[in-house]
């Protein structure tokens, strides 16, 4: 399309730092650098991020039930978070003596390891991607699928009753979840007839798939907003960690800087999924687009695309934290009941329903 | 660097699994071989194959790692140790074990492995979705539909067995 080509891709940068690199190193020493380079990147934008989002919650928290939130250290309490931080990097970390320790330091990692293979997969601009795989989507379902292994570790190694309960919760409502997830990406996969991350959002550059899949298109975002929420273990789903009666689920045990690990993946967890959301449905860095205006769209494309990244996928976030804030907690049996007498059969018929619409060309 | 990378994950995929078999604590055994199956995968990532890397940590580590270890949080105390296996089974399991290996190896340096020439092939995943359901020659249509019949019938069974008629609920 003409109209898309104003907008800056960013390879032409990572492409001429590589180029750079390759003058005055090695290719060996060339792919180490960019290794390293990328990585400290995203740690940076890790770590930056989980102290934003955890900002973030309790302004939205505030918001929600009236009141100021966060408003003393720094200017409107942004540096708050970083206070937080401090005091709990230096917080003992307490030994449990009849824990397993080895899985009980290594459950933290698992979790934290899933989220980072999954960001790896984001496009968070044009160009701006750390791995372009051509079976995107089906590659974030499977690392995510990691992390519930360090939550069920948790629970177990902590030697402590309430956080095997939560762990267990945790695991059920996970491994239940992940397919309506699955399916209601599955969706927009028969829309766009690929998986590749990069592919779904350049297909949607005459229009966003929430708006040119008709009301299927609509069902299955409603439905990955329902079961995504359930799968990062978000109120109203927070069953793993409801803390009036499983104190804090299966991170009890936990303190101090492994604490923070837990804590840090599920806020990750969180942005990750609002990103993939955002990317799937909302059309990711593509501007907003209609059709054949040329010149709205022209207009549109001014603005930058990590810029409409970001807005999306935050707006996403902002529903998210709704949901936490509004709605009362599900029971065990109840959530059980949502995603397999619900949920599984809507996204089901709901694929049914857009295959045909595809097959026919009914969509725009 | 995919030299690096091979010996990397063959030396995780040949400890663990070696740990996995010689530790006594069962979760541990599980957490081990979770190790292997996700260095697995890294094999299939470094051979450019993406789908099979996905399906690998999907199905057995996202999957059935998952299900072992689910069963384990139901079944078993933190506190419990494996004895250590009778010396007689001991010797017995690595007498197998050593004709397995030597079986193996036999024919992996007797077999000549030529390179094929042939241009690296992309992964469509178009391109195997359709031959999936496709009735053609080199179809797979028959096996997947057998498959989707087997899997059916277990979930059934599984539901079955896990029933409590009605009477029994009562009572209980």
């Amino acid at each position: 399309m003409s109209s898309t080509s104003t907008i800056y891709d960013f390879s032409t940068l990572t492409g001429s730092i590589d180029a750079a690199l390759h003058n005055w190193m090695s290719p060996g020493l060339v792919l180490t650098a960019e290794l390293v380079l990328v990585g400290l990147i995203f740690l940076t934008f890790y770590a930056l991020l989980g102290l934003f989002l955890v900002y973030l919650e309790r302004k939205v928290c505030a918001v929600m039930q009236n009141r100021y939130g966060p408003n003393r250290v720094g200017p409107l309490g942004l540096l708050q978070t970083i206070a937080d931080l401090i005091k709990l990097l230096m917080k003992e970390l307490i030994p449990i003596r009849k824990a397993d320790q080895f899985l009980f330091n290594l459950a933290p990692f698992i979790v934290i390891i899933a989220s980072f293979m999954a960001i790896a997969a984001t496009p968070f601009a044009k160009g701006l991607q750390a791995v372009d795989l051509n079976i995107g989507v089906f590659y974030v379902m499977a690392v995510s699928s990691l992390g519930v292994v360090g939550i069920l570790l948790a629970g177990w190694s902590s030697n402590s009753k309430y956080s095997l309960i939560g762990a267990m919760r945790s695991g059920a409502q996970i491994v239940s979840y992940e397919l309506s997830v699955g399916l209601s990406l599955l969706a927009i996969v028969v829309f766009s007839g690929t998986m590749q991350l990069s592919g779904i959002v350049e297909s949607q550059a005459d229009g966003w798939w929430i708006f040119k899949g008709h009301i299927p298109a609509f069902i299955s975002f409603v439905i990955f907003l329902v079961a995504s929420t359930a799968e990062i273990n978000r109120g109203p789903f927070d069953l793993a960690e409801a803390e009036s009666e499983l104190t804090a689920g299966f991170h009890t045990e936990y303190s101090g800087i492994k604490f923070a690990f837990f804590f840090l993946a599920e806020y990750i967890n969180m942005f990750i999924v609002a990103a993939i959301g955002a990317t799937v449905f909302l059309g990711g860095w593509m501007p907003f687009h209609i059709g054949n205006w040329e010149a709205f769209n022209h207009v549109m494309d001014f603005i930058p695309s990590m810029v409409w990244f970001f807005l999306k996928t935050f707006f996403v976030v902002y529903l998210i934290m709704w949901f936490k804030w509004t709605f009362p907690r599900l029971r065990i049996d109840q959530l059980l009941t949502l995603e397999w007498k619900y949920l599984m059969p809507i996204s089901l018929i709901n694929i049914v329903v857009i295959a045909f619409i595809v097959l026919m060309g009914w969509h725009f | 660097m995919n030299v690096v990378m091979f010996y990397l994950l063959s030396a995780i995929i040949l400890i663990f699994s070696l740990l996995s078999i010689t530790t006594r604590k069962i979760l541990r055994a599980a957490v081990y071989l979770l190790f292997v199956l996700v260095a697995t995968s890294g094999f299939y990532f470094l051979l450019n194959y993406e789908f099979m890397a996905a399906v690998q940590l999907t199905l057995y580590a996202g999957g059935i790692v998952v299900l072992i270890i689910f069963s384990i949080l139901l079944t078993s105390h933190i506190s419990h140790k494996f004895k250590h296996p009778a010396l007689l089974n001991l010797l017995m399991g690595a007498g197998v074990a050593v004709i397995g290996a030597g079986v193996a190896l036999y024919i992996i340096f007797n077999e000549k492995f030529t390179a094929n020439g042939q241009p690296e092939l992309p992964v469509d995943m178009t391109a195997i979705g359709t031959q999936l359901l496709s009735t053609e020659k080199n179809g797979y249509v028959l096996p997947f539909e057998l498959i989707s019949v087997l899997l059916l019938a277990a979930i059934i069974a599984a539901i079955v067995i896990a029933k409590k008629g009605k009477q029994e609920e009562k009572e209980s």
